[in-house]
């Protein structure tokens, strides 16, 4: 099962690495969440995995899931979710600015937009 | 609790509060700002009062809290003779000055910046003078840096005012930075960073093998600051600042920092040759330098400023010689300085502001003018010329008695005596100029105002300080000798020397001094028009602004030279190199690791369903890049990625990530979605194949390291750190659901942190969706039209439907979280969600209709009760979100559990639920207008 996890975590990491490096904006974004999935479930996994174990004290438990990583990951999910909204405010920012989803700006006005400005 | 305990914290952070006071009082009257002003300065002074009787019998009052105890952080605070004198100085002349500027700033400006910035300054001041631990005063010495920057340019519009202050910020801040090396290494040294410890230190201190690095640096920071040769130049610049500011600074105050170092190092630091040499050598450059310059500066306050520096360098040299009786010389001209010049300054500001000029050409007789005003600038005037009966005549006799008491040293030695005469007659000359050329010499030339008397409280600060020039003149040892002896005796640190403040001393070498200096002063004035003329041939062009603007310019190349070797500005390009390198040095930690890669610890058994998730991952997540250039079909898979992430999380016993992720998933998709409306549906491609190539095989480097790694880790054994929080969950947080324990209770203030991100980050979208012109493309990626149709009526139903319940179940969520999987996170999520699924069923008009709440203030509530609740720990006595919980007894309900981490929870929830709403309906808002008119632009509302 280790294994499936580990895969899990190269291919979120490769294609979020992948789409981080295109050159317009909302690939970026998607290859940013990719990502961080990516680190969320490495982070998690570092607590090692355990199937079936109880989510809260309890007296007849034999062993608990690690719950520090989860404490980590939990509210990392909830800031991820905030720079990805973030990040993707900007580029839609950079959009009216510039005139284009080009991540450096470059690359004039595309075609959409001069037609809605004419 | 004794508040004399307190004393000197609260005055020096008086100032501090009082600015943020001033700040805001100019709504009330006009004249707040400068009332409020006066009396943050004069409570500082009440408050200190009590505690000055000890200090003038020569005891040492030391107020002192831990801070920072791992780097020798010290909130400690020392009151001495020598911090009374410049504590004295500080504040009688900020209230002088406050006084006057209340009447010199015309109603254009502002008067709450300005006081408050005084009042920053002034706080600064105290705290430089007032801190008995070196890195406090540090941090005050570079807030005085910040806050006189403040002031100098105070007239922003002015293109000189702007100049002068960013070349005395540039100057004073190297020096800060010297300083603080130098402090750092004597700190080393000493083993402390307490004054009383660097002052009994200073045997050890001389014969350290760091002494002359550890001088050289801190001497860095004094002679910057003071405006010694060869960093005297900001000064001159630096009068662009409104006069009251030049008479606050420039007399009294920030240079006298530097000096003020030099005195409270002297015990320290001084008594070596090394000392010597390079103090005396630089006070004495400065001291000819500033008198010479002086005479030639048709700007009264270029006139004032030289003379300043002048009597700095004099100061300075005084300090330099190192024998007591010069220490006494300096502590007095420190104040006899303060005095005059503060005073001459002021009447340089009332004449600015009566005649509309301070050009000594066109300003000529205005003693017929303005009479009371001219024999107040003559006195100070001649106190500056060191006229006999005033206070400037007794410093420089003790002055003349101590270079002739240095010239018994060698041959050499002999010219200390000869160069201080030579500066003593250019002083006599320049404060001639000043009398003569101000208020004789015929009559005024092209004044753009007619001169009038100036309005009294604007005289009165000059009329009680040329009464203090001429009280300490004539009765020096009435006025300012038990001062001056609390001072001395701190400075020294040992048995003060024998001294005299008579005014006659008998026929000597030093009154001949004065005598040649007052004759050669005249003879200098009277053949004045051959030396202007010569100085303009010769010397008008040395500019110090040209080789500051040089050097300064080759810095930023440099630096600009080498960011540019990294940073093209490519987002792509720097995203490449970073990304690319940093799977390299993976690789060489993967090499040279010299044990096996992977462990032995034993593997779960992979069951089918797992399987078949798994490859619907494997499957998503590839596909999410293959489809990358359809937009939507994308961002669809990428939803159906992080449903199965979540999945995962459930899988794996960790019920709050699934839930948490479940929805966090939809409101991404939500939002992406939203977002793509306004952007191309398509991705052209514009990179090249090469590109393409070289990302794909980061991509799969990447990939392999982060399987490889993750492999490696879980195929070894862990000895958690958790075991603490599992243990302590129920009996010191009282819940049971310990990742929810851990987030509000043992974490709780990196989770305070977290929310704090998280609201910054809903601000900062509110703000840049502001003023945004969004442009919707028409169609959709087949090239379709967008239907128009209004919402569907089973999502509008079942939606209204859901509400109720959705907001239960959060609240469920919530009020189960301390012990069961849920909590503040969770709840605020499926919260929002409810809030906006009303959005998406029943469109923006109708929903905004019904839900009026502003979300700004639901997370600032949000906020408020997070932070509170740590607050009230702290007054409480325990660290900062300390919680704690009790068991409630209730009928019918039975009994639960009260923690008061739950209402940090609770603020949790609001800064949750307010943000991912305001998120989300501030860019939803943008579809109501583009459905509406489909095709237009459309403009953010603001």
């Amino acid at each position: 099962m280790e294994v499936l996890i580990a895969t899990s975590v190269g291919v979120m990491t490769a294609c979020g690495v992948y789409l981080v490096l295109r050159a317009s904006t909302f690939p970026v974004v998607v290859g940013l969440t990719l990502l961080s999935y990516a680190v969320n479930v490495f982070l998690f996994s570092m607590g090692r995995l355990k199937v079936g174990a109880p989510a809260v004290i309890d007296a007849s438990a034999d062993g608990y899931a690690d719950p520090l990583p989860q404490a980590l990951v939990l509210t990392a999910i909830v800031i991820a979710f905030a720079m990805t909204a973030f990040v993707i405010v900007l580029a839609l920012k950079a959009r009216d600015e510039l005139g284009n989803d080009h991540v450096d700006g470059e690359g004039g006005k595309l075609p959409d937009y001069e037609e809605a400005e004419a | 609790m004794n508040l004399l305990n307190y004393a000197l914290p609260v005055a020096a952070l008086l100032p501090f509060f009082g600015a943020a006071v001033v700040a805001s009082s100019a709504r009330f009257h006009r004249a707040a700002p400068a009332w409020c002003s006066a009396l943050a300065a004069f409570s500082a002074l009440l408050v200190l009062i009590p505690a000055m009787s000890g200090v003038f019998a020569g005891e040492t009052l030391i107020q002192s809290w831990s801070w920072v105890p791992s780097v020798g952080l010290e909130f400690a605070f020392r009151l001495d003779g020598l911090s009374l004198l410049f504590t004295l100085m500080i504040l009688v002349i900020g209230l002088l000055v406050t006084l006057y500027a209340g009447y010199y700033l015309s109603a254009e400006d502002s008067k709450a910046r300005f006081f408050s910035c005084l009042l920053l300054f002034m706080g600064s001041m105290l705290g430089v003078v007032l801190s008995e631990n070196l890195l406090l005063l540090l941090v005050f010495w570079e807030l005085t840096a910040l806050s006189s920057f403040m002031l100098i340019s105070f007239w922003q519009h002015r293109e000189d005012a702007r100049h002068g202050a960013r070349m005395a910020l540039a100057v004073t801040g190297m020096g800060g930075l010297a300083l603080l090396g130098g402090v750092l290494l004597l700190g080393q040294i000493v083993g402390s960073y307490n004054l009383t410890e660097v002052l009994a230190a200073g045997d050890i201190i001389r014969s350290h093998e760091w002494y002359l690095p550890t001088l050289v640096l801190i001497l860095v920071g004094v002679f910057t600051k003071s405006a010694q040769f060869p960093f005297h130049f900001w000064l001159p610049h630096a009068m662009a600042a409104p006069t009251p500011v030049s008479a606050y600074l420039h007399s009294a105050t920030m240079v006298k920092a530097g000096i003020f170092l030099l005195a409270r190092f002297f015990p320290a630091l001084s008594g070596t040759s090394e000392w010597l040499w390079i103090v005396s050598t630089a006070g004495m450059l400065t001291l000819l330098l500033g008198a010479f310059v002086a005479l030639f500066q048709h700007d009264l306050k270029g006139l004032l400023a030289y003379s300043t520096i002048s009597h700095l360098g004099l100061i300075t040299l005084l300090f330099g010689l190192g024998t007591p009786l010069a220490a006494v010389a300096a502590l007095f001209h420190i104040i006899n300085h303060a005095t005059f010049k503060a005073s001459l300054f002021m009447v340089a500001g009332i004449i600015d502001h009566e005649t509309g000029s301070r050009d000594m050409r066109k300003l000529n007789g205005l003693m017929k003018y303005m009479p009371h005003t001219s024999v107040l600038a003559i006195i100070a005037a001649s106190a500056m010329a060191g006229v006999p009966l005033l206070n400037g005549f007794l410093s420089k006799e003790m002055f003349f008695d101590q270079t002739v008491v240095a010239s018994g040293a060698s041959s050499w030695a002999l010219a200390i005596p000869v160069l201080a005469t030579l500066g003593a007659i250019f002083s006599v000359a320049y404060s001639l100029r000043f009398i003569h050329d101000v208020f004789f010499n015929g009559d005024p030339i092209d004044l753009p105002r007619v001169p009038h008397a100036p309005p009294l409280y604007m005289r009165l600060p000059v009329d009680l300080l040329v009464i203090v020039c001429l009280g300490v003149g004539m009765l020096p040892a009435l006025t300012v000798g038990p001062l001056l002896a609390a001072a001395v005796k701190a400075t020294i640190q040992g048995q003060a020397p024998d001294y005299s403040l008579a005014i006659w001393h008998g026929l000597n070498v030093p009154l001949l001094m004065s005598f040649v200096a007052l004759l050669g002063g005249i003879t200098v004035y009277v053949f004045r028009a051959r030396l202007f003329a010569w100085n303009d041939r010769h010397l008008v062009r040395i500019d110090a602004r040209v080789p500051y603007n040089a050097v300064l310019r080759a810095l930023i190349q440099v630096a600009t030279a080498i960011t540019r070797r990294f940073d093209r500005g490519s987002l792509q390009h720097t995203l490449a190199w970073t990304m690319g390198p940093a799977g390299l040095v993976a690789v060489a930690g993967f090499v040279s690791m010299d044990s096996p890669l992977f462990g032995n610890r034993t593997l779960m058994d992979f069951d089918p369903v797992a399987l078949i998730a798994f490859g619907g991952l494997m499957l998503s997540s590839v596909l999410t890049v293959v489809m990358h250039r359809k937009r939507m079909v994308s961002l669809i898979l990428l939803g159906v990625v992080g449903l199965l992430v979540s999945l995962g999380f459930a899988k794996f016993s960790a019920p709050d990530l699934a839930l948490t992720q479940l929805s966090v998933e939809i409101v991404t998709v939500v939002l992406l979605m939203l977002a793509l409306f306004f952007l191309p549906q398509h991705t052209s491609g514009v990179s090249s194949r090469w590109r393409h190539i070289r990302d794909a095989i980061w991509a799969v480097g990447l990939g392999t390291g982060a399987t490889l790694l993750t492999l490696a880790v879980l195929t070894r054994d862990l000895s958690p750190i958790s075991d603490y929080f599992v243990e302590n969950s129920v009996s010191g947080g009282g819940g049971t659901n310990v990742v929810n324990v851990i987030l509000v209770d043992f974490r709780g203030f990196d989770t305070l942190g977290e929310i704090v991100v998280l609201s910054i980050a809903g601000l900062g979208i509110f703000a840049l969706l502001r003023n945004i012109h969004l442009h919707a493309s028409l169609t959709d990626m087949e090239g379709r039209a967008w239907s128009t149709d209004s919402h569907p009526v089973i999502l509008q139903t079942l939606s209204r439907l859901l509400f109720p319940l959705m907001l239960l179940f959060a609240a469920f969520v919530f009020l189960r979280g301390h012990n069961l999987p849920g909590g503040g996170f969770i709840a605020g999520l499926v919260a929002a969600l409810a809030i906006v699924l009303q959005y998406l069923g029943n469109g923006i008009q109708w929903t905004s209709a019904r839900i009026r709440t502003d979300m700004h203030r639901v997370i600032a509530a949000g906020l408020f009760f997070a932070i509170a609740t740590g607050l009230v720990s702290i007054v409480l006595k325990f660290p900062f979100l300390t919680s704690t919980f009790t068991y409630l007894k209730w009928p019918v309900v039975g009994k639960f559990e009260v923690a008061s981490a739950m209402i940090f929870d609770l603020g949790v929830f609001l800064v949750v639920v307010g943000a991912t709403v305001m998120i989300l309906v501030e860019l939803g808002k943008f579809n109501l207008l583009q459905a509406t008119k489909p095709g237009k632009h459309t403009k953010g509302d603001d």
